[in-house]
């Protein structure tokens, strides 16, 4: 097991018939850290991010998440991690407590683990007089903070968030944001996706993935530096620009 | 007269309001943006324009049109792309395009002119199942479909939701070439960055219209003076910045801190002067024009 790295991943390969998704990926994940997993769409993303998570099996390729074998421990993978899509992530017509209870079971904590998180989870998102409401009445900056504490729910050591900000108001892109970074200072190692560029800077590091291959790989101040661009939406542009194939 | 008019407009779904009291008006060959986030009313506001549904109060025309009486003359003369994609999987790209021609009495090939700059792109596709396209490819033949019977308006609802940047940037191009010929656009987007390629743009938000007017008149609007602070350790200096004397607001954007102030209260210096005290020795902190997102962010906190 390796112990500094979230995740360790090395010449990663995903094929589809003839179609190489994921084309010899190697990257590495620090405990701790806020990686950025950029890419157009069509470029893999997805792809290797059901492997890391666990829901796919790489055709070649090796690498642990969490301290588990990708190929060998995905039953682990999945109840070591987190994960959070803007897609989905709460039952709607479940409240919010039936939600946290669901989650809380399908990560195996005791009655009493549960009890205490639900109302833990209450009042830290101060959503105490919602509990009994259905999900699909919150707001949806709600939402997204109560799927983002019940990704936690079983204290992973790393969670991905798919498009976790997609759609919703400024400012409550910001105060998600700021939860990232809070939740990150604890220890917890974040993997997230956006098609937000200004949301690239907040990251320790980004990769860009451009036709099933990482592309570039650094932290926002370098790929900058590197690329002589003023931000990180220049850098998207240069560096997915790139890409020959049809998504 | 404009092309559009829309006059107190209001919606509601049982107790939920959907729209309040929403009125604009879109002028010929205009793109005009509608720009807010999820759940704000931008998909209901869209769908009473297109007269597929009633509102509960308030009036509208489209070209002249009523929005409640004249609904099958304003079908025929209105482009429409709805945000989830809409076209018959089964069908191939050209059985679609056939298809929505066929529907509005029109062959492709008499309006070929309109649509040959975005068709090109996908007519090397064109026996390919809908279904079976990549996202790019699908909004290209869903904008075609919009466009087959040479529409006076084109409603795009959220076009480039879910799409990548560069992507983005392409969509929008294609939009001013569409305008050139005179068509008016009408256009939803969370996207913010996406206001300056609109001639004019309203900003919505819980079904209430908080700012409209070209993208340099609403940024001209902006009642404070606005910073941009960076440093090393963005995020702890944020939490300082927040709550020293004399600011109104700060929000991150991107590699910079957005901070609004009070002039009489605070200045450049007496915030680097705070950030030194605080160890922070590394900030920088320069005077900007807002952009339309702090617009978009002041007018919402009201």
């Amino acid at each position: 097991m390796n112990t500094g790295y979230a995740i360790h991943i090395r010449n990663l390969v995903k094929k589809f018939g003839d179609f190489t998704a994921v084309d010899n990926i190697s990257f590495d994940v620090r405990k701790g850290e806020i990686f950025g997993f950029l890419g157009a769409n069509g470029a893999g993303k997805t792809t290797a991010m059901r492997i890391l998570c666990g829901l796919s099996r790489p055709t070649s390729g090796s690498g642990t998440v969490a301290g588990f074998d990708i190929r060998k421990e995905q039953e682990k993978i999945k109840r070591h991690i987190g994960y959070m899509s803007q897609k989905f992530s709460l039952y709607p017509d479940l409240t919010v407590r039936e939600n946290i209870r669901l989650f809380g079971g399908i990560y195996g904590l005791k009655d009493r683990e549960i009890h205490e998180k639900t109302e833990a989870m209450l009042d830290m998102l101060e959503i105490r007089d919602a509990g009994n409401r259905f999900a699909a009445e919150l707001p949806l900056g709600w939402k997204q903070r109560l799927s983002f504490s019940i990704a936690l729910i079983h204290s992973p050591q790393i969670v991905f968030l798919d498009e976790p900000t997609g759609g919703v108001d400024p400012e409550t892109r910001r105060r998600f944001w700021e939860l990232i970074y809070d939740t990150a200072e604890h220890g917890t190692t974040i993997f997230v996706t956006t098609h937000y560029m200004d949301e690239a800077e907040y990251c320790d590091r980004v990769s860009i993935m451009v036709d099933g291959r990482i592309a570039a790989m650094d932290s926002p101040a370098g790929l900058k530096e590197s690329l002589a661009a003023r931000d990180m939406d220049e850098v998207f542009r240069i560096v997915a620009g790139r890409a020959v194939r049809e998504e | 007269m404009g092309v559009i008019e829309i006059n107190g407009v209001s919606k509601s779904y049982g107790q939920l309001k959907a729209l309040s009291d929403i009125s604009l008006e879109v002028g010929q060959g205009e793109i005009f943006g509608l720009i807010g986030p999820d759940g704000a009313g931008k998909t209901t506001l869209f769908r009473i324009m297109t007269t597929l549904m009633l509102p509960d109060a308030g009036s509208g025309s489209i070209c002249g049109l009523d929005i409640v009486r004249d609904y099958s003359r304003i079908r025929r003369i209105i482009g429409y792309m709805p945000g989830r994609f809409s076209l018959y999987q089964d069908l191939t790209v050209k059985e679609n395009l056939d298809y929505f021609a066929t529907l509005f009495g029109t062959t492709v090939s008499s309006s070929y002119g309109t649509i040959r700059e975005i068709y090109s792109q996908i007519e090397p596709f064109r026996d390919r199942r809908a279904g079976k396209l990549s996202g790019g490819m699908k909004q290209k033949l869903a904008l075609c479909c919009a466009l087959v019977h040479k529409p006076a308006v084109l409603f795009l609802d959220e076009p480039t939701t879910g799409v990548d940047a560069v992507s983005r940037k392409d969509f929008w191009t294609m939009l001013s070439r569409i305008r050139e010929s005179g068509v008016s656009v009408f256009v939803s987007t969370p996207y913010m960055d996406e206001a300056s390629m609109c001639d004019r743009l309203a900003m919505i938000r819980d079904g209430k219209i908080i700012g409209t007017g070209t993208p340099a008149g609403i940024v001209s609007g902006y009642p404070y003076r606005l910073l941009a602070v960076e440093g090393k350790r963005m995020y702890p200096m944020l939490k300082i910045l927040r709550v020293a004397e004399g600011v109104i607001s700060c929000f991150s954007f991107g590699n910079s801190h957005h901070l609004a102030y009070d002039p009489a209260k605070t200045g450049k210096e007496a915030l680097l002067k705070t950030m030194h005290a605080a160890g922070f020795d590394d900030c920088s902190v320069r005077e900007i024009v807002p952009g339309i997102e702090d617009c978009f962010m002041q007018l919402a906190g009201k």
